[in-house]
């Protein structure tokens, strides 16, 4: 950030940043904020039991733990139910169009290193139509949390099969089933060379607001899949992970630790010789060396890869749950004002915009 | 010895393979005929194929200068001199040259193979298609071959050197000095001693060959052309928007974000910011059109000022992200640099057919201003001008170039930048209102009076956090509305900003030094250089003919509308099928005739100097003496 405009609306640089890696440069608040401070005077008008509720509420007890100003925060959505989140929170914030919020947060987050940018997008927004920029920001790793609201079903256009659907769907656009192969979001995200994977769940307060916390402690692109239950299109999607059956459905991760779930932990996961990936065992019957221990900092995504594979693609049985990969690696976004700021340093005092636009070759008339 | 006369004008065409480095030959002759102030216009025309086949007629690529010692506005239609280094360049090319015209050949190349591959069924240098022209017929292969032997290149290298033969000997022939190239070749191949050293002996060997040689009688002279006192450079379009948008955004104060995605031909734009980090200036090569605009739009969201770069295609898929900005009302700049279309089209060809793509190619009523410079030099007026109405109305501003301007290159006579005044981003830096307690409260669409543009509130501000969005927002409030007078009354402020623009836009001035003239031509963009070059054809036959060029196509000057209702006919030649014409008898209810060319080459001035002559002479007689032609803004502006 160059601009003397900016500089002198912004006050200088004196503040003190945010500890927290994901927000380093983004200044601290000087008195502590109230989570009513994150509320909007807006009516809230999602339908009733819907899951967004509970991740707004979740998102808005979390920002005044993480401490930075609420005028540093920035939202931007795409279309979609769940894109009507930057309205309900008092920040910074631009509910743009289909798709495009990763594009457009990362316009954001470039242009300016003082501040927290939030992407709320569903799995329509971010997977179908704005697909090419969600593994395009990955792979860049610009410095974004960008949290998918996937309930699994188009609810803003009144029901109909996402990318994320199960085969054999009936909805009101496959009145047979659906014939689409869905997509994974997490092992599309793996695949997209994303640095931090994650998924949650809405109903799991603790649980979503432990992974957005250390979102916010990761430098570079944030992938948060976040079940979130349908009410009116898609009721009961995630039941198998909320009920009581949910210790069987659940895979919890937990990095450096086995991964060991079920009732009194009596289901692991172990290499499997036969596919090459992994799979799920009776802890009984496997030696406990083999159970595969967590690690969501290893360089190589093939494990991360092999535990996303453990989710069903059909109906909802059975699914991992946590932050499958976080590694280090350099933010676009730092690079570039990196790359920029060593040019503005070293650029030839005595060359001027009236030196460069003259060039090298000119002549004069008298 | 030949003889040096002196002529005032001269047009050369460089024709070869696209491998013969025809662009670059050019360039280097354009160069040196504008630092010995010549006036000079260029056209480079050359495939989209990278590499076509080589010797076939898709493969031909050209470039063409004009040089005078008078003032010029096109790289002319018709060559004096053709220089063809192969049959696939003498084929494509030699419709366009004029009758007596000199023709330079290179007669290694005329072989069977080569003539059969573009279809001549005998070698035209034997038969007697060329008697109209004077046909120069050399071995230029074979001579410069031999005169870098010592540099122990292959053949096929030390053949490729065969254009700076070409390029020493047009410079003996139009008695330009032989060391700026020299310097130039040096520089260019300085890691390569043994190609460097091959391309300053082929020069210099033809250089040397004009002299020793009896195939041209004359050699030519062509003097300064008077031009304002001031230091000048030669600047193409593409340079000079690139170098409008970095002083424009340095005026504002702000940071310039690019957004863009490369596209035929408009990429030199981001090549050159790239380049500018120094100046504060961050690029970002999208992963496509639409993050482009995106990412631009975000940054100007963020504070800085957001710009995109494109061509036709890439404004379609711009279109919605543009609908958005026109509908949160930031900021944003998107240059479209027209291609022939529709579709992929013709890419590194021509044309200005996005003028209504620009103006209405978005969903729901979604104005914004649109500006076209008219000269690759005006490019940089236009981007500046472009980010001024960006900033102060908070709107998208498309700034119209096409692939004419964008290659083609002027000499410029190089600004005073302390003369541009300052653009004020005029941040919303304090609450603009007061709550129901009594306390500071900010409405993100609260306007300005006079110019209607709303706050510019951007993060990182304490007390005006805001949302804003796609969906239609209350006046003032700027929250959800979908409310039916709310949407009307948005939709007509919405209007009301953009065409209020016009108090910033200066009158037209017609130029008509006749003062008498019932015919008037409007132009826009680019036809510029071949309408006025016509016009002063006509005027030279004693014609009476008006001329008037537009830059603001969206909102039109306050007088446009006087200014043609004066005339009895109004022509507007464009390289399109009648897009303006369409909007100014839309808006005006006047019968402007369209003049149409859409071949993806720049409007040909000697025939639109015919057909004008042709109207002219169509006028019905006067029945009384006109004796009070005057139009308003009437006056000789040269």
């Amino acid at each position: 950030m160059n601009s003397p405009e900016l500089k002198q609306l912004l006050h200088g640089q004196d503040f003190e940043a945010s500890p927290l890696a994901g927000l380093a440069g983004v200044p601290l608040s000087l008195e502590p904020v109230d989570r009513k401070a994150f509320v909007s005077d807006q009516e809230v008008r999602w339908c009733p039991g819907c899951g967004d509720y509970a991740i707004l509420a979740a998102f808005q007890s979390l920002m005044p733990d993480l401490g930075i100003k609420r005028e540093n925060t920035v939202i931007i959505s795409g279309i979609g139910c769940s894109s009507r989140f930057p309205y309900y929170v008092d920040s910074y914030g631009m509910h743009s169009i289909h798709g495009r919020a990763p594009a457009i947060a990362t316009g954001v987050a470039t242009a300016r290193p003082d501040l927290g940018v939030w992407v709320v997008t569903g799995d329509g927004d971010a997977l179908s139509i704005g697909g090419n920029h969600l593994i395009h920001a990955l792979r860049r790793n610009v410095n974004l949390t960008i949290m998918v609201f996937n309930n699994r079903i188009y609810g803003l256009t009144k029901g109909q099969y996402s990318p994320t659907s199960e085969p054999g769907k009936v909805t009101k656009s496959t009145p047979l089933g659906s014939v689409d192969q869905p997509f994974n979001p997490v092992a599309l995200a793996l695949g997209a060379e994303a640095s931090f994977v994650a998924r949650t769940i809405d109903s799991d307060r603790a649980h979503l607001t432990k992974v957005l916390r250390a979102a916010a402690n990761h430098r570079g692109a944030k992938f948060i899949e976040i079940y979130q239950n349908c009410p009116i299109f898609n009721d009961g999607a995630f039941d198998a992970l909320k009920g009581p059956g949910a210790d069987e459905a659940i895979i919890h991760l937990e990095h450096g630790e086995p991964i060991v779930f079920g009732q009194q932990g009596h289901l692991c996961v172990v290499r499997d010789a036969n596919t090459g990936g992994l799979s799920v065992a009776e802890r009984a019957h496997v030696d406990e060396s083999d159970i595969v221990v967590h690690d969501a900092h290893r360089p190589d995504a093939s494990l991360a890869f092999a535990l996303s594979r453990l989710t069903d693609s059909g109906v909802l049985h059975r699914s991992p749950i946590g932050i499958f990969r976080d590694v280090e690696r350099p933010a676009y976004d730092d690079l570039v004002r990196e790359q920029v700021q060593l040019e503005v340093t070293q650029r030839d005092p005595n060359l001027g915009l009236a030196e460069l636009i003259a060039g090298n070759d000119t002549w004069i008339v008298d | 010895m030949a003889q040096v006369r002196t002529i005032d004008r001269v047009v050369i065409r460089f024709a070869g393979d696209s491998g013969d480095g025809m662009q670059l030959t050019g360039d280097r002759f354009t160069h040196d005929s504008a630092a010995l102030g010549n006036d000079i216009s260029t056209l480079p025309n050359f495939p989209a194929e990278i590499r076509a086949p080589q010797g076939t007629l898709p493969g031909v690529s050209s470039f063409q200068v004009h040089f005078a010692d008078f003032d010029i506005v096109t790289p002319g239609d018709r060559p004096d001199i053709l220089v063809a280094m192969n049959p696939a360049a003498l084929k494509a090319n030699l419709t366009d040259v004029r009758r007596g015209a000199t023709i330079v050949v290179d007669t290694a190349e005329f072989t069977k193979r080569n003539l059969a591959k573009v279809g001549y069924d005998a070698n035209p240098l034997d038969d007697d298609s060329l008697t109209d022209y004077q046909v120069v017929a050399l071995d230029l292969t074979g001579m410069t071959v031999a005169a870098v032997k010592e540099f122990g290149l292959t053949r096929k290298e030390a053949s490729r050197a065969k254009n700076m033969f070409a390029l020493g000997l047009l410079t003996w022939l139009y008695s330009r000095p032989t060391e700026p190239s020299i310097d130039f070749l040096a520089t260019k191949f300085a890691k390569r001693a043994d190609i460097r050293d091959a391309n300053i002996t082929a020069f210099r060997t033809g250089y040397a060959y004009g002299e020793t040689t009896e195939a041209f009688a004359v050699r030519y002279e062509v003097a300064p052309a008077p031009m304002k006192p001031g230091r000048y450079r030669q600047i193409s379009g593409n340079l000079a928007t690139a170098y409008g948008l970095i002083v424009g955004a340095h005026k504002a104060g702000l940071d310039l974000f690019l957004g863009s995605y490369p596209i035929t031909p408009a990429s030199d734009i981001l090549h050159e910011l790239s380049r500018r980090k120094g100046f504060g200036v961050t690029t970002f090569q999208a992963e496509d059109e639409i993050a482009g605009v995106g990412a631009a739009l975000g940054a100007s969201f963020a504070g800085a000022l957001g710009v995109t770069t494109t061509s036709g295609p890439g404004i379609a898929l711009k279109a919605e992200t543009i609908g958005l900005a026109v509908m949160t009302e930031l900021p944003l700049v998107v240059v479209d640099v027209q291609r022939a279309g529709p579709s992929t089209g013709m890419p590194t060809k021509t044309e200005q057919a996005d003028l209504l793509q620009v103006m209405f190619g978005r969903n729901g009523e979604a104005p914004l201003p649109v500006l076209a410079a008219q000269s690759p030099s005006d490019c940089f007026n236009t981007a500046i001008e472009a980010c001024r109405i960006a900033i102060t109305y908070r709107t998208p501003v498309i700034m119209l170039s096409d692939g004419y301007l964008a290659n083609g290159a002027e000499p410029w006579r190089l600004p005073d930048l302390d003369a541009i005044e300052p653009i004020d981003p005029n941040f919303a830096a304090a609450p603009n209102a007061t709550a129901a307690d009594g306390s500071g409260r900010f409405l993100p669409y609260q306007r300005d009076p006079e110019t209607l543009a709303r706050a510019w509130a951007v993060p990182g501000v304490p007390g005006l956090e805001h949302r804003i969005g796609g969906l239609e927002k209350s006046a003032g409030l700027g929250n959800v509305s979908y409310d039916p007078a709310n949407h009307e009354a948005m939709i007509h402020v919405r209007r009301d900003k953009v065409a209020g623009i016009v108090r910033d836009i200066p009158d037209l001035v017609v130029d008509d030094p006749s003062g008498g003239a019932r015919l008037l031509v409007i132009g826009w963009g680019s036809t510029y250089g071949p309408i006025t070059a016509a016009v002063r054809r006509v005027r030279n036959a004693g014609g009476k003919v008006a001329q008037v060029h537009l830059r603001h196509l969206n909102p039109f000057p306050a007088n446009l509308g006087d200014i043609l209702g004066c005339y009895d006919r109004v022509i507007c030649p464009e390289m399109n099928l009648g897009q303006l014409a369409m909007l100014l008898r839309a808006a005006y209810l006047v019968d402007v005739q369209s003049y149409s060319r859409v071949r993806g080459l720049p409007i040909s001035l000697s025939e639109l100097a015919d057909d004008l002559t042709a109207e002219l002479a169509s006028l019905a007689p006067l029945a009384e003496a006109h004796d009070d032609p005057a139009a308003p803004g009437q006056e000789d502006v040269r």
